[in-house]
C-alpha cells in the first residue's frame, strides 16, 4: 500500500501495519481484514468509510483492543500492542481509549449517572469526584437533568450521547466510534456529530468514527475509505468546503 | 478494589431485583425443606427413643402364646410360681414381676374413668422405669394381704382428681374402695402410641381377688441386670418355661418372650428410614430449586454476557469482573441460606409441636445445606460468567 503523502503529522498516536483478520478456518475461513497501514496523529479527526462487509467495524475493534488481530503490528503510543497481555490491554483500554457503539451499549436498568461513572469505578476514583465527573459529562453532553434515567427511559439520541460521555469521561487519548449515528435521524445525528467534533476541536481528543454517511464524513479532517479489508483511499479533503468526500482520487493498491 | 468490587455486585443485584429474588427464593425453599424434613426427622426418632427408654431397657416381657393377644390360641396363663422361679434359678434376672390386669371403671366423688387397673408387685415399677411422683409404693405386707392400696398414673390422677392431690384419698375401683397411696411420674406415650400414664397399679393378690377372680397371671416381667447379656437370659427363660409348661422336645413353645430391646431396635429402625426418606424428599426439592436457579442463570446468560462484555469494553479487568459475579453469586446464595434457615426453625418448631416431638436444633444439617445452597450459587452464577469474562470482549459482546 502506499499512501498519500500527508503533511508532517502531529505526534503519532497510532500505527498498524500489515493487519489482517481471518474468521474461522479452512474451507470456511473469512478474510475481513486483509492487511491494513494506518498511521494516526493525536488530535486527528477521522473518518472511515466504504461498503458493507468491508472490515471497517473489525479494524474499530482492533483498534479498540476489543479484538486480537491474526496478524500485524498494533503500535499504541509506541507500544506494541500484542504483546502485551489482557490485563494490560484491559488497562489500555482504561486509561487511553474510548468505544462508542452502533448498539450503545450501556448497562440496563442502570441510572445514566451511574453508567457514566462505571469506567470510574474501575479506575478507583472517590466516590465523590466519580459523581462529580459523571454528572460534568454528562451537563457536556446536554443531558444534565437526566442523571436518574435509565436506558430504556431515553431515545437513542440520549443513549448515545450517555455513551459518548461515558467514552470520555476519563478523557482518554482516543474516541473511537463504531458508526455512532447508525440508528439516528439526520438531526439527531447532526447533534452527535457537532458534539464529537466539539471534543475534537475543544479537547483536542483524537477521535476515529465509522461512518457510511458523506454528511457525518465531513465533520472529519481526513477521511479513510475501506474496500475488500484493505485501505482503498486516505484523503484529506479541504477543511472549509464539507461536502463531496468519498469516490477516487488519492490513492491506488500498488 | 475489593469495596469497588461489592459496590458492582450489589448494585448488580439491585438492577435485576426479580432475577435476584428468583434465585434466593430458589435456594430459600430447598433449605428450608431440607432442614424441616431432616429436624422433625430426628425429633420423631428422638420422641421413639425417649418413649422405648421409658419403657425400661432391658426388659423381657414373657406372654401367653405365639401371636398377639393373650389367651386366643388357648395356651395356659401363667402363675405366681413361674415369677418366683425364674427369680431363684436366673441370677442375671433384676427384678421379675408377674402381672394380671383388668380395665375396670375408677370413680372418685362424681367423676369417673375406665382405665387398666394392673396387679403387680413392687418389681413392677423397677421393671417397668416407673418413678414415684408423690406418696410410696406397697409394702411387702400389703401385697401378702392383698390389701386395696393402689398408685394412680398421671392421666388417671388428671381425670379423677383435677388439680388436687389424690394421695391418701380413696377411690372405688369397680366395687371396692382402694387407698390411693402413691402417684407415678408422668412417661407420655409408648413406642406403641397408647398412653402409658392411663393406669393404676395395685398388688397382684388384690387384682386376682377382686378383678379377675383367678390365680392367672397375664404376663412376665423380666428386668436384666445391668451389663448382664440379655439373650441369655431370654434362652434361659425360655429353656425354664418350656421345662415348667411340660412343653416336648418336638413341640412348639406356647408362650413366647419378647425383648424390649428388639423393639425398640424394629421401631428405630422405622423411623431412621422415615427421616432417610423425608430427608431424600427433601434433597429432590433442593436440586428443583437449583435447577430453578440454573434456569433463570441461563435465561439471563445472553444479557450478563453482554454486560461482561461492555465491562471489559470499557477497561474492567477479568478478575475484577469474576470477583463482582461471584460475590453476587455469594450474597445472593447467602441471604438465600439465611433466609432458608431462619424459615425452617420457625417451621420445624412450630410442626415439632403440632407433631409433639422435640424440636432438635441439628448444627450439622444447617451447615451442610447452607453450603449446599452456596455452591448452587457459586456454580451456577459464576461459572458462566467465568467463560463469558475469558472472551476478547467483542465476542461477549456479540453473543446472542
Ligand atoms: N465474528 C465474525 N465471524 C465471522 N465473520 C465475521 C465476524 N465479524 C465480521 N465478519 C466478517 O468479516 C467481514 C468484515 O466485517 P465488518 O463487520 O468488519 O464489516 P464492516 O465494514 O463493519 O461492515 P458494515 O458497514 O456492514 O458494518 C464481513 O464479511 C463479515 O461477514
Ligand atoms: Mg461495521
Amino acid at each position: 500500500m502506499n499512501q498519500t503523502a500527508r503533511p508532517a503529522m502531529t505526534e503519532e498516536l497510532i500505527r498498524l501495519s500489515g493487519i489482517t483478520k481471518t474468521y474461522g478456518r479452512g474451507q470456511a475461513a473469512i478474510q475481513a481484514v486483509r492487511g491494513v497501514d494506518l498511521a494516526i496523529g493525536e488530535g486527528e479527526f477521522v473518518a472511515v468509510m466504504g461498503p458493507s462487509g468491508s472490515g471497517k467495524s473489525t479494524v474499530m475493534n482492533i483498534l479498540g483492543c476489543l479484538d486480537t488481530p491474526t496478524s500485524g503490528s498494533y503500535r499504541f503510543q509506541g507500544v506494541q500492542v500484542e504483546r502485551l497481555t489482557r490485563d494490560q490491554r484491559a488497562l489500555l483500554r482504561r486509561h487511553y481509549l474510548g468505544f462508542v457503539f452502533q448498539g450503545y451499549n450501556l448497562l440496563a436498568r442502570t441510572t445514566a449517572l451511574e453508567n457514566v461513572e462505571l469506567p470510574l469505578i474501575y479506575r478507583g476514583e472517590a466516590a465523590a469526584e466519580r459523581h462529580a465527573a459523571a454528572r460534568a459529562a454528562l451537563e457536556q453532553v446536554g443531558l444534565a437533568g437526566w442523571e436518574d434515567h435509565t436506558p430504556g427511559e431515553l431515545s437513542g439520541g440520549q443513549q448515545q450521547r450517555v455513551a459518548i460521555a461515558r467514552a470520555v469521561v476519563t478523557r482518554p487519548a482516543v474516541l473511537l466510534a463504531d458508526e455512532p449515528t447508525g440508528n439516528l435521524d439526520t438531526r439527531t445525528s447532526r447533534e452527535i456529530m457537532d458534539l464529537i467534533g466539539s471534543l475534537n476541536r475543544d479537547r483536542g481528543l483524537t477521535v476515529l468514527m465509522v461512518t457510511h454517511e458523506p454528511d457525518m464524513a465531513a465533520y472529519a479532517q481526513r477521511i479513510v475509505r475501506f474496500v475488500d479489508g484493505r485501505v482503498e483511499s486516505d484523503l484529506r479533503p479541504p477543511p472549509p468546503a464539507p461536502p463531496p468526500p468519498a469516490g477516487e482520487g488519492g490513492t491506488e493498491a500498488a | 478494589m475489593l469495596w469497588n468490587t461489592l459496590l458492582l455486585a450489589l448494585r448488580a443485584i439491585r438492577r435485576n431485583l426479580m432475577r435476584s429474588f428468583l434465585t434466593v427464593l430458589g435456594i430459600v425453599i430447598g433449605v428450608a425443606a431440607v432442614i424441616t424434613m431432616v429436624t422433625l426427622g430426628r425429633g420423631a426418632t428422638q420422641a421413639v427413643a425417649d418413649q422405648i427408654a421409658s419403657m425400661g431397657s432391658n426388659l423381657l416381657i414373657v406372654l401367653p402364646g405365639q401371636r398377639f393377644g393373650p389367651g386366643i390360641s388357648g395356651a395356659p396363663f401363667f402363675r405366681v410360681a413361674d415369677a418366683e422361679a425364674i427369680r431363684s434359678q436366673i441370677g442375671a434376672a433384676d427384678a421379675v414381676a408377674a402381672v394380671a390386669s383388668r380395665v375396670a371403671t375408677t370413680v372418685y366423688q362424681a367423676r369417673n374413668w375406665s382405665t387398666v387397673v394392673t396387679g403387680s408387685s413392687d418389681e413392677y415399677f423397677r421393671a417397668g422405669n416407673w418413678q414415684l411422683a408423690a406418696g410410696r409404693s406397697f409394702t411387702e405386707a400389703e401385697e401378702r394381704a392383698g390389701k386395696a392400696v393402689c398408685v394412680i398414673g398421671e392421666t388417671v390422677r388428671e381425670r379423677l382428681f383435677g388439680r388436687q392431690d389424690p394421695v391418701g384419698s380413696e377411690i372405688r375401683v369397680r366395687q371396692f374402695a382402694c387407698e390411693v397411696i402413691g402417684l407415678l411420674a408422668a412417661k407420655g406415650q409408648s413406642a406403641m402410641g397408647s398412653d402409658q400414664d392411663d393406669t393404676v397399679v395395685m398388688p397382684l393378690r388384690t387384682v386376682q381377688r377382686r378383678l379377675t377372680g383367678s390365680t392367672d397371671v397375664n404376663r412376665l416381667m423380666i428386668a436384666v441386670r445391668e451389663g448382664a447379656s440379655i439373650d441369655a437370659v431370654q434362652d434361659q427363660t425360655v429353656r425354664l418355661m418350656r421345662e415348667r409348661r411340660n412343653i416336648g422336645a418336638n413341640e412348639e413353645d406356647d408362650f413366647r418372650v419378647m425383648d424390649t430391646r428388639q423393639i425398640a431396635e424394629t421401631l428405630t429402625g422405622t423411623t431412621r428410614i422415615l427421616t432417610l426418606l423425608l430427608g431424600a424428599v427433601a434433597a429432590v426439592s433442593l436440586l428443583v430449586g437449583g435447577i430453578g436457579i440454573m434456569n433463570i442463570m441461563l435465561v439471563s446468560v445472553t444479557e450478563r454476557t453482554r454486560e461482561i462484555g461492555i465491562r471489559l469494553a470499557i477497561g474492567a479487568l477479568e478478575r475484577e469482573v469474576l470477583l463482582q459475579f461471584l460475590i453476587e453469586a455469594v450474597v445472593l446464595a447467602s441471604l438465600g441460606g439465611i433466609v432458608g434457615i431462619a424459615l425452617a426453625t420457625a417451621a420445624s418448631v412450630f410442626l415439632a409441636g403440632l407433631m409433639q416431638v422435640p424440636y432438635l436444633f441439628d448444627p450439622a444439617i444447617n451447615l451442610v445445606s447452607f453450603l449446599f445452597s452456596a455452591a448452587i450459587g457459586v456454580i451456577f452464577g459464576y461459572f458462566p460468567a467465568r467463560r463469558a469474562a475469558r472472551l476478547d470482549p467483542i465476542e461477549a459482546l456479540r453473543h446472542e
